[in-house]
């Protein structure tokens, strides 16, 4: 069953939160991991191999360069879960 | 009829040498080039400052350098080695070896003598072969040298590059044990991704398009897929490390230092907390003013520790290297002795 994609919202803000540093509040749907939270391509890495095991999807290493903003992460993951 | 062979044995680690270039090179030096700052470098690095080889460091003078501060360390001379294992992808010729020329420079040219081409993983795959060589009664005192000169096929104006790869020398000598000091090796590939760190052009493109050259095809540098490289590094190799720790029957608290590769401070810290290191144990970080010296960091790095804390002689750490191929291999050693 797919993800609902406020779950994965919610989610997300926490792993951001726990791997960047980053509050949890300033996690939103149009910010940009790299211009807006500050979360560079090393810790982004570590973003989503937290956000594969928490949501039990698999997010490959070539699709990693196309997540760019929150919203992008968010469906990507409630569309793997499908 | 049968074959008689040697009787086994164990095998520890001697002695450690090195060679650090005398040029020190800081990030201000690199920055410009790539539109870079010191602190962007040091945030997703960890590396203040690396080493340049001059013109007059070579791959072999480096090596020679190394082996011989370990053959005075051991109390050992040249001719008390029997086999010399080099890993190394900067010697700039195909053949003969590197370890050849080496053993020619130290003199003792009758030596057993190869390189191994396992790029960053290089010098724990020499320290499982020689210490299996060793055992089995094949060899009795191994040199073992991790050396580069990434400069030479760095591109500087490469701003995912440029500022990580340096040069340097660190060497081993492997010998007989009284009980097992070198833990059982756990090694392997992920070929699949071959293309994440790679050298190229081939040279042969030179010869297949002379009229083209260095400037069209671009000279052999390294470039590397970062992020390919951190995921696996931290996720694949912690469960290595894991692996080598059970394969030698010792607990993550019973180590003294943890040693692995210095690619990335960001990779160490982050492989170190997948494997739940405890604050008990030293992590090296020699890549802070040293940089990403390929085969030569996990020597330079367990020198460096071992100079930093000398209580550390004699105690147990675990290395792991890991690069281009991608390959890997790690193992529990006890450091060695203080000399």
């Amino acid at each position: 069953m797919a993800l609902a994609q406020a779950d994965v919202l919610a989610g997300l803000k926490e792993i951001v939160e726990e791997v960047a540093g980053i509050p949890a509040a300033s996690v939103e749907m149009d910010k940009n991991f790299t211009d807006d939270l500050d979360v560079d391509s090393l810790s982004m890495v570590e973003v989503v191999v937290a956000a594969e095991e928490r949501f039990g999807v698999k997010i490959p290493d070539e699709s990693v360069t196309d997540l760019v903003t929150v919203a992008d992460a968010v469906n990507f993951i409630v569309n793997a879960s499908k | 009829m049968s074959i008689t062979v040697a009787p086994t044995g164990h095998s520890r680690i001697l002695s450690v040498g090195t060679y650090r270039p005398k040029r020190e090179v800081p990030n201000s030096e690199i920055v410009d080039r790539i539109e870079s700052t010191d602190e962007w470098i040091q945030q997703r690095t960890g590396i203040e400052s690396r080493r340049f080889a001059s013109d007059d460091e070579t791959v072999i003078s480096m090596a020679k350098a190394a082996c011989e501060m370990a053959l005075k360390r051991a109390k050992l001379t040249i001719t008390d080695i029997d086999t010399v294992i080099l890993a190394t992808i900067s010697y700039p010729f195909q053949a003969p070896s590197a370890a050849t020329e080496l053993i020619n420079e130290l003199g003792n040219p009758k030596a057993a003598a190869f390189d191994i081409s396992a790029a960053c993983a290089g010098f724990c795959y020499g320290v499982a072969m020689a210490s299996d060589l060793v055992r089995s009664g094949t060899s009795k005192n191994v040199l073992v040298i991790g050396v580069e000169k990434l400069s030479d096929y760095t591109d500087s104006d490469d701003r995912a590059t440029a500022f990580i790869f340096a040069d340097g020398a660190g060497a081993v000598i492997i010998g007989n044990s009284d009980q097992p000091r070198i833990g059982q090796t756990i090694w392997g590939s992920d070929a699949d991704s071959r293309d994440a760190i790679t050298l190229t052009p081939s040279f042969l493109e030179y010869k297949k398009n002379p009229a083209k050259g260095v400037g069209e095809l671009g000279w052999p540098n390294i470039s590397q897929q970062g992020q390919v490289v951190f995921r696996w590094a931290v996720y694949s190799m912690s469960k290595v490390g894991l692996k080598a720790l059970e394969a030698a029957g010792v607990s993550v608290d019973e180590l003294g230092a943890f040693i692995p590769h210095q690619a990335n401070i960001r990779i160490i810290e982050t492989m170190a907390k997948e494997m739940k290191i405890p604050d008990s144990v030293l992590i090296a970080d020699d890549i802070r003013t040293n940089g990403n010296t390929s085969a030569a960091s996990i020597p330079l790095a367990m020198d460096r520790i071992l100079e930093e804390h000398p209580e550390l002689h004699g105690k147990l750490a675990l290395l792991i290297g890991y690069g281009a191929g991608l390959v890997y291999a790690g193992q529990v050693v006890e450091l060695p002795p203080k000399p």
